[in-house]
């Protein structure tokens, strides 16, 4: 890869990139920032050079991955019927019960399979030592997907010679892994499911990405004032009248979804939505009430979570957290703050976060006084040696730090996209990723092989890939 | 595979208006490029008073306190956001259907339509003055054709594309009335042989803004009156522009609703065109006219605003008889 780009040259580079870029603006693959009630599409910068993993590396994450979903999944059956966990001390009940992210509706409510959290993406970073480390769950409705898929489309077009011969693990068939998921989950004795993707509509700023994911499944996106429910039944309103409508894969946060039950004042939602479902007429993807599983105050005891379910030992271990709540946990951050991140628990896209090497003596006071005021809201860690890979910058190939977020499909069973989204902080030195911040994304490559002790079907669905995006008799030749 | 594939009320909304606003973009710009072209020295303003008033914007002109000058009036309909009947508010417009529509039209319709946009966008004034006028014009025009083509060639026909081509036939006869109704309002005919020589070279522009000069040739022998001129816009069986043609185009559509798709709320409509079918062809054009065509085209603009009521109440979600107007 390395010599590829070097025949490329800079330059030329620079040229590819800027036009595969213009290609997103054209394209309209955009999120939508707004400011001064004026709408600017931005895209997310894309990175030309992309991120490779090793097939050894990616069943680590993949087999990590799963195991991660599992546990989340067991753990939320478990605190909405018998709180075993909390009863056994494991996890501490205020914590779960006294969430604001803990619904007292999911309690004793049958799910199918299990699965609360269909769609999962994880947050994975690697430390110095080359490990894996998982730094974030998201088990509400985590985006970002469509970059994994269109930025490989991105690359083809574009560096079709960086992708030459590549025998890499394919990511277009999430959609219709994602359609098969929703399917499976719809309600008992339904035959022909119609599932639905609902949206908050053309102003939110993750749009594009509901687009897409409804295209890909083939499936109508719905805004709030598009269904309707009658009867505990929900319907879409169409031309010939109104359509039954079985699962709805939302995009829009469980306060939103039913002004009848939740945030009175919601234009996004279905009123009688959650009535529907509690009679077992429609099923939600995610399920309502995930939110107290990815929160920050329980991910540090994601790893004791994972032993007490799966009686196994975590793959994917967390980053070394504080928890500010235990005595042990504040007294080691108060006395280490200069060296620790500080984060506020229930908290995303990288607000309120105090990295205390980087901070001033006022800062680190502020962040001091904040987390004496009330510690359960606090968790640290310490400053991670986020890896980095080769990004191209205005100072030529530079170093970049960045993470992965791959994403978990769940219906009876889970399945993981190889790869997943590898954010990359363009700034140097950063180690903030978000796209709200300025971040990037690469192209993530699985190599499908590099022992040969790999597995049959995984270069048999590599080569089908090849014949739609490249003909037929030019994969017989590769094979 | 299941083709019983149902259409969100909202898309069917979505896709009428999106093809009516590029149909209107499409006549703007032909509307402009007449205009400019009819332009004779001292009787600028009367020709750029007629543009607005075909499109009944002389309160929101005025509204901008600019005098009636050539450049005013092409501001208003080429620059300016903030009037909404202007070709960039259209767009905007059409664009923001687009989007709404993203999850079904084709990715090649959203494309074109998103850069159409931003060109259009960051036009300045130099774009519309001179001789850059009747080049920006035609690339409207073609901005327009582009799309059509487009999505003739990529657009899913089912349900979808018969609410689509409802909305762009429905404009499409609008316009051709309102361009016909505002040129004849200017040229009463009966006078001296100078005028009447004057007025054939106007009515070669009008049919020549709506494409439709040489087809009139082949039609109309070597002399022509007024009257051949509006026989031909508003009845002509061949010329994609007149009203005749649009109309048997809406019943085709609004029949297929009802046939292939089972759309039962298709009634109304399917009687409403009949009915200005048979205003249309009920008597002679000379009679027509006679009677008074301004009248006439006022009636047909109204049937057609009922007719698209008549298609909006039954099956779109939102449907505002206001954003007819």
């Amino acid at each position: 890869m390395r010599q590829r780009i070097g025949n490329i040259g800079l330059d030329a580079l620079r040229a590819r990139a800027a036009a595969a870029e213009n290609d997103l603006i054209n394209l309209g693959i955009t999120f939508t920032i707004y400011s001064e009630s004026q709408a600017i599409d931005r895209i997310l910068p894309f990175d030309c050079i992309p991120r490779i993993l090793t097939a050894r590396e990616w069943d680590t994450i993949e087999r990590g991955v799963k195991q991660r979903v599992a546990a989340l999944n067991l753990f939320l059956h478990d605190i909405y019927h018998k709180r075993h966990i909390t009863n056994d001390g494991v996890v501490p009940a205020d914590l779960v019960y006294g969430n604001a992210n803990y619904r007292p509706e999911m309690e004793q409510f049958p799910i199918r399979f299990g699965t609360y959290v269909h769609i999962c993406g994880t947050d994975i970073v690697r430390d110095e030592a080359g490990e894996f480390l998982v730094l974030e769950d998201n088990a509400r409705t985590p985006s970002g997907v469509s970059y994994v898929v269109e930025n490989r489309h991105l690359m083809s077009r574009a560096f079709p010679d960086l992708l030459a011969g590549m025998k890499l693990r394919p990511v277009d068939d999430y959609g219709a892994r994602l359609l098969a998921a929703m399917t499976e989950v719809a309600p008992e004795g339904v035959d022909d499911p119609q599932v639905v993707l609902l949206s908050p509509g053309i102003y939110n700023s993750a749009y594009f990405e509901h687009v897409f994911l409804a295209r890909e499944m083939g499936v109508p996106l719905v805004e709030g004032a598009d269904l309707v429910v009658e009867k505990d039944r929900v319907y879409m309103r169409t031309t010939a009248g109104l359509r039954p409508v079985h699962t709805i894969y939302r995009r829009i946060g469980d306060d939103f979804l039913d002004p009848t039950v939740f945030r009175p004042d919601s234009m996004l939602g279905v009123p009688g939505l959650i009535g529907a479902w509690r009679k077992g007429n429609v099923t939600l993807a995610n399920a309502v009430g995930t939110g107290v599983a990815d929160d920050k105050a329980i991910y540090a005891y994601m790893p004791r979570i994972i032993e007490y379910y799966l009686k196994e030992t975590p793959i994917l271990k967390n980053v070394q957290t504080n928890i500010c709540r235990e005595k042990s946990g504040l007294d080691y951050t108060l006395a280490n703050i200069e060296k620790l991140v500080l984060k506020p628990v229930g908290e995303s896209g990288g607000y309120g976060i105090t990295i205390g090497p980087r901070a001033s003596k006022a800062e680190i006071d502020v962040a001091r006084d904040s987390l004496l005021a009330d510690p359960s809201n606090w968790i640290s860690q310490p400053v991670i040696s986020l890896s980095v890979a080769p990004t191209l910058t205005d100072d030529g190939i530079q170093p970049r730090h960045l993470d992965l977020r791959p994403f978990a499909v769940t219906g009876r069973d889970t399945w993981v996209l190889p790869g997943g989204l590898s954010r990359v902080a363009m700034k140097k030195g950063s180690l903030v990723v978000n796209s709200s911040q300025g971040g990037g994304s690469k192209d993530t490559w699985v190599l499908s092989e590099d022992a040969p002790s790999q597995s049959q079907s995984q270069s048999q669905s590599q080569s089908q890939s090849q014949s739609q995006s490249q003909g037929q008799s030019q994969s017989q030749e590769q094979r | 595979m299941s083709r019983d594939m149902p259409l969100l009320a909202r898309y069917a909304e979505g896709l009428f208006w999106m093809a009516r606003y590029l149909e209107r973009i499409e006549n703007l710009a032909r509307l402009v490029d007449v205009t400019q072209n009819f332009e004779s020295p001292g009787r600028e303003a009367e020709s750029w008073l007629a543009m607005i008033r075909i499109n009944a914007d002389e309160e929101g002109f005025a509204e901008r306190g600019g005098g009636l000058t050539a450049e005013n009036v092409k501001r208003f309909y080429l620059l300016d956001r903030s009037n909404p009947t202007s070709i960039p508010s259209a767009l905007e417009s059409a664009r923001t259907n687009a989007r709404t529509l993203r999850p079904l039209i084709s990715t090649e319709m959203w494309m074109q339509m998103n850069v159409f946009h931003r060109d259009m966008l960051s036009l300045t004034e130099a774009d519309v003055t001179g001789d850059q006028l009747s080049r920006l014009c035609g690339k409207i025009k073609e901005g327009v054709q582009a799309h059509t083509g487009i999505t003739e060639g990529t657009f899913f026909r089912d349900q979808g594309w018969e609410f689509y081509q409802l909305g762009r036939l429905i404009e499409r006869a609008d316009q051709t009335t309102r361009l016909l109704d505002i040129r004849y309002h200017l040229l009463v005919p009966g006078g001296k042989e100078e005028r009447k020589q004057a007025e054939a070279t106007q009515w070669g522009g009008v049919l020549r803004a709506l494409a439709g000069y040489h087809a009139f040739r082949r039609v109309a022998g070597a002399t022509f009156t007024p009257v051949d001129v509006v026989a031909f816009l508003l009845r002509d069986t061949a010329f994609p522009r007149s009203v005749a043609v649009c109309l048997e185009g809406i019943e085709l559509h609004l029949s297929r609703l009802r046939s292939r798709y089972g759309l039962r709320g298709t009634v109304a409509g399917l009687e409403r065109v009949e009915e200005l079918r048979a205003g249309l062809l009920g008597r002679s054009v000379d009679k027509i006219v006679n009677d008074g065509l301004h009248i006439f085209l006022d009636g047909v603009q109204r049937d057609l605003i009922l007719l698209a009521a008549e298609i909006g109440t039954p099956f779109f979600r939102d449907w505002r008889p206001a954003a007819a107007a």
